[in-house]
């Protein structure tokens, strides 16, 4: 039986070490998992157009729209899709939603 | 000290469970296991036993409710036969490949069509590369002896694989003999407890049968292979408990009058009883015959096939399965196999026998061992491929 966490569950694992049946033994573990490399259209956040309405953050289905003290900050594409749905309900064109280039910094460090 | 009695196959299933008082039975009848759970749902309304039971619309739904109990820590069993066991296809591979040790009593029938509802094993064979072990039965008292190990083979920690108790529909399941049960204390303190590493129910969040990418599923998939064949040595591990207990040895395969023999048959199940008879008389008559008979058929003993049968001269492999492959059933597949690298090697010969509650005979069986025979007298097998007792 192995026991490991998520986090340990990486693509180098070897068979002997992986959960029986993929098992996962802890809950939460959606928040590390990169779920950005999915994208094919990007939203950009513009600070200068947002009026912090936060009609968005609820909208996004993971975790691409941190909010802090009230405010929410840039996206963090580490988790964003590309589903535009924030894009979608911003009634203040805060938020472009452009095509991916994947040349860029994702937010996460990686290309 | 042993118990003597007389029950037919069915109700020593039943009854064994009802000493090993799982936590859920999830089941949905259909002949000729439905005596099982219904026995057991008696024992249930009795309050003989603490387990829950889960009566359901479907077999399908029979395995889903036993994968969702094994999941949160219980001991599920079921029971079924032929197309029911098609119907829980799904679900087989559910509750393998998620590591869940399900015990399930399959009284072997065929399968449709024509719709028949007597003995053949093409239903589990069917089932053979589900990821299920696959114990076979002989006689009642075997059926019973087989569903006691059986939670303790699937459970080990090194093999956590669902388990088949199969037994021949009507000729053992509804055919009533001597018995020998052991006491409920001691079937308890052996069956013990399911007591999994995590569960659905234990201390800490957990997930099963997540969604697996192409960078993982093989990892899987290779680990659940290495829980079939750990599963060969805890079989005999087991079994040797077994035997301390009762006196009562098993193996993987088990060996008639093989020492000398220069034919042999390899078969499953009620059949090899006949083919014992046919044996003993052709022995009594000279002749150099006998017989091996598979208990576990998954996980498939390779090795021990081999070491038996090697030197024999012929081998009639029979299948009670039709298996439509146009070149023999499974288990002569398997056979063949198992034998390729041996060195000397018997000629082997496929006979399908025994479909739909065909009768097999010890006369049948001696017909076979005449046919090995003339096999071997020319050293080739003209037909490799033969139907036994079929009209044409």
């Amino acid at each position: 039986m192995n026991s490991k966490r998520a986090a340990e569950i990486r693509e180098d694992i070897r068979w002997q070490e992986i959960t029986p049946g993929g098992a996962v033994y802890e809950g939460g573990t959606a928040s590390a998992v990169k779920t950005g490399d999915w994208r094919v259209m990007r939203p950009v956040f513009h600070a200068d157009r947002c009026r912090q309405c936060l009609l968005c953050a609820p909208t996004c289905p993971d975790m691409a729209i941190p909010v802090k003290d009230g405010k929410r900050e840039d996206f963090d594409y580490f988790y964003c899709k590309g589903c535009g749905i924030c894009f979608k309900v911003c009634p203040f064109q805060a938020i472009s939603f452009e095509k991916e280039t994947h040349q860029e910094v994702n937010g996460d460090g990686n290309p | 000290m042993g118990i003597r009695e007389r029950l037919s196959g069915n109700e020593a299933v039943a009854y064994a469970l009802k000493q090993i008082n799982p936590d859920v039975m999830g089941a949905f009848p259909i002949t000729p296991s439905t005596e099982i759970p219904q026995y057991f749902s008696q024992y249930v309304a009795n309050g003989e036993v603490d387990t829950a039971f889960i009566p359901v619309e479907s077999e399908h739904s029979a395995l889903s409710a036993c994968i969702g109990a094994e999941a949160a820590g219980a001991r599920a069993v079921t029971a079924t036969s032929s197309c029911g066991l098609a119907l829980m296809w799904e679900l087989l591979y559910v509750a393998a490949s998620s590591r869940l040790p399900i015990t399930l009593a399959c009284v072997n029938r065929a399968l449709s069509g024509p719709i028949n509802i007597n003995n053949d094993h093409s239903d589990s064979m069917g089932a053979r590369d589900s990821g299920w072990l696959q114990l076979y039965a002989e006689t009642n008292q075997e059926a019973y002896d087989n569903m006691l190990q059986a939670m303790r083979i699937a459970e080990h920690p090194d093999v956590q694989l669902p388990v088949m108790v199969c037994q021949d529909g009507f000729i053992t399941s509804h055919a009533i003999e001597n018995i020998e049960l052991v006491e409920t204390d001691a079937v308890r303190a052996f069956a013990g407890q399911y007591r999994p590493e995590h569960s659905l129910l234990g201390p800490e969040p957990m997930s099963v049968g997540p969604y697996d990418v192409p960078a993982y599923y093989m990892e899987h998939k290779r680990h659940q292979a290495q829980g079939m064949i750990n599963a060969k040595r805890v079989i005999l591990d087991v079994a040797r408990e077994f035997e301390r207990m009762t006196g009562r040895g098993y193996g993987l395969i088990e060996t008639c009058r093989m020492e000398d023999a220069e034919c042999a048959l390899v078969l499953i199940g009620s059949s090899a009883g006949t083919a014992k008879a046919a044996v003993e008389r052709l022995r009594a008559a000279g002749k150099r015959v006998g017989l091996v008979k598979i208990r576990a058929f998954r996980p498939f003993p390779a090795e021990e096939l081999a070491a038996a049968l090697q030197n024999c001269g012929a081998v009639a492999v029979m299948d009670k399965c039709a298996g439509f492959s146009a070149a023999g059933g499974p288990l002569f597949a398997e056979v063949c196999a198992a034998l390729y690298g041996a060195a000397p090697r018997p000629l082997l010969v496929s006979y399908t026998y025994g479909l739909g509650g065909r009768d097999v005979t010890v006369d049948s069986m001696e017909r076979v061992f005449g046919e090995l025979e003339e096999t071997l007298r020319t050293g080739a097998a003209a037909e490799p491929c033969r139907w036994l007792d079929v009209r044409g």
